[in-house]
């Protein structure tokens, strides 16, 4: 090696910590400001999984084959957390425009479930009983609300933990192809 | 009278609260091993709500719900691997306390060690120009 390339290598090699540095900083300054409690779902991208939940109006026994193949929304919910309340009127909402919401009555009282749809109106296409939790656990759900888009092809593409408003709905409408 | 009156409220109160003591499900086990295999699952599963407490810290509803659903499946006889896969399944690898080795992952794990033998070349690598260096110095 000539003496110029090897104090070429040499000035290189005295930028490295100064490189390495500059790596780093971006990796964190990226990463600055982010939700840390955002968990991606572990069921995107999957089909829904399969399920056999009673309906709460007919009390038949639903399984997935039941729900169509168009988009809809699989909304967790219960009367007994207050968030959903605060949802409830923006589901009306998007009821009333057609979309498809199946809603997931989440470890609920089915006697109070029912005085809540008809005091506050029924948003949904079909309401299933999860007394348990035990969907909910194959869904991979941590409370409620949570929401879920099913597409056409009966993937899960979309979830969100908490309300849906009409933020949300902005990102989740793309995903209901 | 009004005496013994307080002792039975006392009594009846001090009950009450050792009724719902009570209420602590009991957990049964087919053999000792077990008891072991869940308390070391819901030790190294990670709540998916509480994100800093593991499955048997917390008392999120969705820890309790995890916790049974562990041990239903080892009173089934399912295997310590199948119960691992179906919580990572539902709930990514984030509830594993102690993560996978593969993929993105085997730079976490092993990242540092391999940095360190890359500084150990490079040190070795100086100290022995450095010497040839002086030989030929020397020689020189």
């Amino acid at each position: 090696m000539s003496e110029v390339k090897k104090n070429k290598v040499k000035k290189v090699a005295l930028f490295l910590p100064f490189l390495v540095f500059a790596l780093l900083a971006g990796v964190f300054f990226s990463q600055l400001g982010k939700d840390t409690q955002y968990m991606p779902s572990a069921l995107v991208g999957k089909p829904l999984p399969d399920f056999s939940l009673v309906n709460l109006e007919t009390n038949k026994l639903v399984n997935k084959s039941d729900l169509g193949n168009e988009g809809y929304l699989i909304n967790f919910w219960g009367t007994w957390c207050p968030a959903c309340s605060f949802e409830h009127d923006y589901l009306m909402t998007l009821a009333s425009q057609g979309v498809n919401i199946i809603g997931i009555d989440y470890k609920d009282d089915t006697a109070e479930a029912i005085k809540w749809l008809a005091e506050k109106g029924d948003p949904y296409s079909a309401v299933l009983l999860d007394e348990l939790g035990n969907f909910g656990v194959d869904m991979g759900v941590t409370g409620a609300p949570e929401t879920f888009v099913v597409n056409s092809q009966g993937e899960i593409t979309y979830r969100h933990q908490g309300i849906v408003n009409a933020d949300v709905w902005l990102t989740m409408k793309g995903y209901l192809e | 009278m009004s005496v013994i009156r307080f002792i039975s409220i006392a009594l009846l109160a001090f009950i009450s609260v050792s009724l719902s003591a009570e209420t602590e499900k009991v957990l049964n086990f087919r053999s000792d091993v077990d008891q072991i295999r869940y308390n070391d699952l819901i030790s190294e599963l990670r709540c998916p709500k509480c994100q800093n407490q593991n499955l048997a810290d917390s008392n999120a509803q969705i820890a309790i719900d995890l916790r049974t659903h562990v041990y239903d499946m080892i009173n089934e006889g399912t295997s310590d691997t199948e119960i691992l896969a179906y919580m990572v399944a539902r709930y990514g690898e984030f509830v594993l306390y102690r993560p996978q080795k593969n993929g993105a992952n085997f730079i976490l794990w092993y990242g540092p060690f391999i940095l360190l033998g890359i500084g150990l070349l490079g040190f070795i690598l100086v100290i022995r120009s450095n010497a040839k260096r002086r030989n030929k110095r020397a020689q020189g």
